[in-house]
């Protein structure tokens, strides 16, 4: 999904002149930046490790990470290797290129509702748009962006 | 608070022309929109001594309030601020009656402290996502409002089987009433032929399920009951208020069908005394046609997962059974953000909305939304207190 910067982005960004660093951001997705909360969850991404929160005061998954249980308001946690595996809970086709062309259209945005409970929001991708569903069992896999950075994504569940 | 049904009344509007963009600075919108309102309610801007905005999301500025209030020549008791983007309208109604009922103070501004320009309602800035849940959802690509709505709008299709033709008819009924209305940006009617032939935006949303990008802005003033007597024009008196939180992101909600207006609505009737069946047309905060359909459902209009068939056969149309955004709306008058809902319901319950009036408008229901359908107010508006 990733769009190099291609010679229409480049020249609209061309005048009035724009830092380098911004004709670059229009071209790129926005990526993650970790942060305290969320750095063990994109560390796991990385080594290919679907990691969840886990309460270890009431054992209540969440998703995104956060600093509190939202069941019993616990702050202690651990971090859980997922199974990978969960359903399509809703999606949407992108059709309409957003946030200067960064993503390349069509593609598939999807809730995934993880075996573990919580939903995730990714993209279902290794698959015809038009077999994608409500239901469709999908497995994990991992994009690498850079060293840092790896995107949790789905596919279908291979039969 | 205990029960003020129709002890508050808003008894002054104001509303500048809308447009796809302005001439006028933000700011300048603002203040046109608010001495218009403070004008319309006959009350001395000396005597207003509460003001309350809404802050522009794409460029917040702290202490807005008072910048307004230093700009209109007052010097207000009471001076409040809500960054609800889509609920900010008919949050500031709310919090001017609560204000009021606290004694804090006793007339109260709700307006637009301007600074948002030529507006990309969804910020432009890349980068920024340290502190919120942006980093689940922007490098997946879910980086604009449609996509967020979409998801909930298919999961709908997907419960009730509700269609897109339906979403569609609810685009047509808002650009039949826009074309009715004189201040309105899209003013040719449209079909469901032509919504069914927009382009694609985010599946299952077409173009014309989204709301329109505008400039413009509106107030309202907000008094007690019996000062409002004492005003040249007819008041609108709040016989309820509702609000819900159930969510902040649509992305990681459970429920995407039974949304927060389900709360906020039934805190309303409960304050009013009234149910559905007393309202006569319905002011729906529509940033999308899917916004409008699971606000009927959950206002009880219609039962749950009905709501394609109800807005149907013009149904929520002028002349039809209940009469939806009257001006046309966020999908076809303007996107200002909400404020021109209420300022519509007040215009109806004085009978002077001219080609697009609803006859005998008595009871009016205005909603204000955000948060991807997980925050949610509600203002029951009548022509009379009782």
């Amino acid at each position: 999904m990733v769009n190099a910067a291609s010679s229409a982005s480049i020249r609209r960004f061309f005048w009035p002149p724009a830092p380098i660093s911004l004709i670059m951001a229009k071209a790129m997705p926005p990526l993650p930046i970790p942060n305290p909360d969320t750095e063990s969850f994109w560390k796991g991404s990385a080594r290919g490790q679907l990691l969840l929160q886990r309460c270890t005061s009431c054992s209540a998954y969440r998703h995104p990470p956060s600093p509190l249980c939202q069941e019993c308001l616990s702050m202690d946690h651990e971090w859980v290797a997922a199974q990978g595996r969960g359903t399509v809970y809703s999606f949407v086709v992108v059709h309409q290129s957003l946030r200067g062309e960064a993503f390349h259209v069509p593609y598939v945005v999807a809730v995934i509702e993880l075996a573990e409970g919580p939903h995730m929001l990714s993209n279902v991708e290794g698959s015809p748009i038009e077999k994608v569903a409500i239901g469709m069992p999908v497995q994990v896999f991992f994009e690498r962006v850079n060293d840092e950075i790896s995107l949790p994504k789905f596919k279908p569940v291979e039969v | 608070m205990g029960n003020i049904r129709g002890r508050y009344a808003i008894a002054g509007i104001g509303e500048t022309e809308v447009g796809r963009r302005s001439e006028k600075s933000g700011t300048a919108l603002g203040l046109q929109a608010a001495a218009a309102a403070i004008r319309d309610s006959g009350i001395d801007k000396n005597e207003i001594d509460g003001v309350i905005t809404h802050q522009p999301r794409n460029n917040p500025q702290a202490n807005c309030s008072a910048l307004l209030s230093e700009r209109l020549g007052i010097c207000p008791a009471y001076i409040n601020e809500t960054s609800l983007s889509g609920s900010a309208a008919v949050a500031m109604v709310i919090n001017a009656v609560a204000a009021i009922e606290a004694g804090l103070c006793t007339s109260v501004l709700c307006a637009s402290a301007g600074g948002g320009q030529a507006p990309s309602r969804e910020g432009r800035k890349h980068g920024v996502l340290a502190t919120g849940w942006e980093d689940f959802l922007y490098p997946f690509g879910a980086v604009a409002a449609p996509i967020d709505y979409a998801l909930a709008a298919r999961r709908h299709m997907y419960e009730y089987g509700t269609t897109s033709r339906q979403f569609g008819a609810i685009a047509v009924a808002c650009r039949r009433h826009a074309s009715l209305n004189p201040n309105a940006q899209m003013r040719t009617p449209i079909t469901i032929e032509d919504h069914q032939n927009s382009r694609m935006i985010a599946d299952p949303f077409r173009l014309l399920d989204c709301s329109l990008v505008s400039a413009g802005e509106g107030a309202v003033v907000v008094t007690g009951a019996e000062r409002a007597k004492d005003c040249p024009k007819p008041a609108a008196y709040v016989l309820g208020m509702g609000s819900s939180c159930r969510f902040g992101s649509a992305a990681y909600a459970k429920n995407l069908t039974t949304v927060a207006g389900k709360d906020a609505s039934a805190r309303a009737y409960r304050m009013a005394g009234l149910g559905p069946k007393d309202i006569d047309l319905a002011e729906l905060y529509d940033c999308f046609t899917y916004t409008v359909l699971v606000t009927l459902e959950d206002y009880g209009f219609c039962p749950k997962g009905e709501g394609g068939r109800f807005v149907e056969g013009g149904r929520i149309e002028l002349g039809g059974e209940l009469p939806v955004n009257t001006h046309g709306g966020l999908l076809s008058q303007a996107h200002v953000g909400g404020i021109l809902h209420v300022t519509e319901a007040v215009t109806q319950l004085r009978r002077e909305a001219g080609a697009r009036q609803v006859k005998d408008a008595e009871v009016a229901v205005v909603s204000g939304q955000c948060g991807q359908l997980g925050i949610h107010k509600t203002l029951l508006l009548a022509a009379g207190p009782n």
